[in-house]
């Protein structure tokens, strides 16, 4: 039957259909859906692990032992994953590995714009770049045949285009496989003996897969009707945008393998059609190939290393007709995202502004803390900096910034990479403040359970993480936890753990109002009659609470009757609702 | 045929994603070739949200340019004007009344712009002004606004009413299927 998929499921629907029989991944926007997915399948086995490099390991260990398996990440994840990638490429695999990637081209979700395809030249790991849900299903299943065949994990790039657009798929049946496991030292312990004798079959395998590449169906050309006289290479997503303006009428060479590139079809390619133009989003990757290999291309020159493509990019980079549109001469106000009404990070972010102190931040819902009006935050770098960027900072400025800087990191981050940080702060004594915000899910990704949740993948009881003990038990003395609709609580804590001379932890914790579990109270309203139009509220940044005619106005439709805002109003305007 | 472009635009957290379901499921089952793309995260907290449906004999690019959108469907008002420029010249725009403040307006560093829609007006773009919030209340749910703008949608086009129904029946759950079956009704009659 034909589906509408977003590229995730497709991707995940491939993987399935392929055999394999565990995936562990750790959530990250544009890649979380291809996981989660896959979490619907009954015979199969997978998880949320703390992070990316314990996932890839997993996914490894799963594959030696003779199973098909995969890991998910977004782009910065593998990163993270990057240790064991770089030696998985030395040991290869039994049964088939494949490690998929979500690019964020244009940063919708993201603190940067990396291109990944520098990790599967520097891994030495082949990639393929699906251009759609069809493509992201079929080519998990090569991915596998390539993986095995050539002995090696296999890197299956998406982007956020194609893997949150939705195209038709057809779906195929599942096929079980499964390999004996048998002991190898020689192979799989990368002492550097061993190693030393693997790194020639990392080249020679390059060799043997660049010769794949050549006749692969992966890649393809799609000649011209002759219309225009050059010729375009492209991949991805790049390519639907040159098929929507230019149809047959440019020769095109389509590669869906971009890792290792062919050598031959490209110079042939070239030879036919005289010019051409290379169009690939962010860095000049396959541009400084051909260059490499003796063929004169345009790219980067005529096409940004910067942000997304559309059709609109190629278009006007051949400047060809605009399309006819209409403007307004009326100034339109930005609409960013926010904390949602009764989002429990609030309270806390409000007595830290308050108090104007230094906060360092971390990667999550919490980020947004940084937006007007709170202004809350001083840095976000990646997941877990804000836990060991503080110790550095307060190792830096000593008595000037200890009492007054705070670093907050969400639970989910916190079990990733913020525990690490913490172990330095107790071992190495810097006199730092740490805040946990456990809103008990991971929330910027759509809720994913993590260890401090007690709940797996599929919601089922888990193992589960106490946060205060682990912070005891690295050598954290002083650990409190607080409710932030407290505003009053929170200032106390944060005000004295500052004083503190010695390392502290405040967790502050109450579950993300958009848990089902967790049930919205009657919405309050303003008494126009005690509302002073201070507009004191008007710095608490609650999307529910606005200004009209001299007074707050609160919106029934988004208040979930949290009740911080009546805390916050020196004239008790803000009332909960009469039952009718 | 020629691709035809529908953009859906509004705040996180206002349905978009049902309707985008609803619009899928009915064009697979047409017998069109379909994109549907939207971008998760962020976009999800209350910011501005954006979805392009494509359809046609053959869909290449998920994504809607300037000048390209043969419909705009925007579930707030401000929504519509912040993306009319990709509506294509004698397009159409169907636009919830409902005004949604954004933070820079509640915090009082800017204006709600009040006359968009009357400056679209005047600049010859043809706008379907609807108050889907109440119609949706009549239906049953404020929450069945993104189908009483599907159910204005309809009109538009040549698929006949029973199948947009079908559709319906297959996206929502069925304690539900009624409330947004009257909701499309208000929408399409209204």
């Amino acid at each position: 039957m034909k589906e509408l998929m977003i590229g995730n499921a497709a991707l995940a629907r491939g993987l399935y259909e392929a055999g394999c029989s565990v995936i562990s991944s750790y959530p990250g926007t544009p890649s979380t859906e291809i996981t989660e997915e896959f979490a619907k399948f009954d015979d199969v086995y997978c998880e949320w692990a703390p992070n990316e490099k314990v996932a890839a390991e997993t996914a490894f260990g799963a594959s030696l032992r003779g199973k098909r398996s995969a890991c998910c990440m977004k782009h910065v994840g593998l990163n993270v994953a990057a240790d064991p990638l770089f030696t998985m490429s030395y040991t290869g695999v039994n049964a088939g590995m494949v490690i998929c990637v979500a690019d964020d081209p244009g940063m919708h979700s993201s603190q940067n714009e990396q291109d990944s395809r520098h990790y599967a030249i520097a891994a030495k790991i082949p990639m393929l770049e699906p251009s759609d849900s069809q493509e992201a299903l079929d080519f998990a299943k090569i991915a596998y045949e390539i993986s095995e065949q050539f002995d090696t994990p296999v890197l299956i790039k998406m982007c956020t285009r194609v893997a949150h657009s939705q195209s038709i798929v057809k779906k195929g049946e599942r096929t079980e496989t499964e390999k004996p496991y048998q002991k190898n030292p020689r192979k799989y312990i990368m002492a550097p003996a061993n190693a030393i004798a693997r790194h020639p079959f990392v080249e020679e395998r390059t060799d043997k897969l660049i010769e794949y590449a050549e006749t692969s169906p992966l890649n393809r050309i799609e000649e011209g009707n002759g219309t225009y006289d050059f010729g375009i290479i492209t991949s991805s997503t790049s390519y639907q945008y040159v098929k929507e303006v230019f149809g047959n009428s440019v020769s095109v060479l389509k590669l869906g393998m971009v890792h290792p590139l062919p050598v031959k079809m490209i110079q042939d390619f070239a030879a036919k059609v005289g010019k051409v133009y290379v169009i690939e989003e962010l860095d000049p990757i396959i541009e400084n190939y051909c260059k490499t290999i003796g063929v004169n291309v345009v790219g980067k020159e005529k096409f940004s290393i910067l942000g997304e493509f559309s059709q609109k990019t190629v278009a006007a980079a051949f400047e060809l007709e605009k399309k006819e549109n209409v403007c307004l001469d009326t100034a339109i106000p930005v609409r960013p995202p926010m904390m949602c009404a009764g989002c429990p990070h609030r309270g806390m972010y409000y007595v830290l502004a308050k108090n104007k102190i230094t906060v360092l931040g971390d990667i999550g819902c919490y980020t947004l803390g940084s937006m007007p009006p709170l202004n809350a935050l001083d840095m976000t770098l990646c997941m877990g900096a804000s836990v060991s960027g503080i110790h550095g900072f307060n190792k830096a400025g000593g008595s000037e910034t200890e009492n007054q800087t705070v670093c907050v990191i969400g639970d989910s981050t916190f079990m990733h990479s913020g525990v690490t940080g913490l172990i330095n702060i107790a071992y190495n004594q810097s006199n730092s403040t740490v805040i946990i915000l456990d809103n008990s899910i991971t929330g910027m990704t759509g809720h994913q359970q993590n260890p401090t949740t007690g709940r797996n993948i599929k919601g089922d009881p888990a193992g589960k993480v106490d946060l205060e003990s682990l912070c005891h038990s690295v050598g954290i003395r002083s650990v409190r936890v607080v409710d932030p609709y407290n505003l009053g609580e929170c200032e106390k804590a944060v005000k004295e753990e500052l004083a503190k001379n010695e390392p502290s932890v405040i967790i502050s914790r109450r579950p993300c109002v958009l848990l089902k579990y967790v049930k919205p109270k009657k919405p309050l309203h303003v008494n126009t009659e005690k509302c002073r139009g201070c507009k004191r509220c008007m710095k608490f940044g609650c999307p529910a609470i606005s200004f009209r005619d001299g007074h707050a106005v609160v919106d029934s439709t988004l208040c979930i009757g949290c009740g911080v805002c009546a805390g916050l109003c020196p004239f008790d305007a803000f009332e909960s609702e009469v039952e009718e | 045929m020629a691709t035809k472009n529908i953009m859906i635009v509004g705040v996180g957290g206002q349905g978009s994603l049902l309707a985008s379901k609803l619009l899928g499921r009915l064009l697979v089952d047409e017998g069109f070739d379909v994109k549907v793309s939207e971008v998760h995260g962020m976009s999800q907290r209350g910011g501005s949200v954006v979805t392009y449906v494509k359809f046609g004999d053959k869909v290449y690019s998920p994504v809607i340019e300037e000048g390209e959108a043969d419909f705009i469907v925007s579930f707030e008002k401000i929504e519509a004007a912040r993306y009319i420029k990709n509506l294509k010249k004698d397009g159409t725009v169907i636009v919830n009344t409902q005004q949604i403040d954004p933070m820079p307006v509640i915090i009082g560093n800017e204006f709600y712009p009040e006359n968009v829609l009357d400056e679209m007006t005047a600049k010859g773009v043809h706008v379907d002004a609807i108050d889907a919030l109440s119609l949706a209340s009549e239906a049953g749910s404020a929450k069945a606004c993104n189908i009483v703008l599907m159910g204005r949608l309809a009109k538009y086009f040549d698929i006949p009413y029973e199948k947009w129904e079908a559709a319906i029946a297959k996206c929502v759950k069925p304690s539900f299927i009624e409330i947004n079956e009257k909701a499309f009704s208000l929408g399409y009659d209204n």
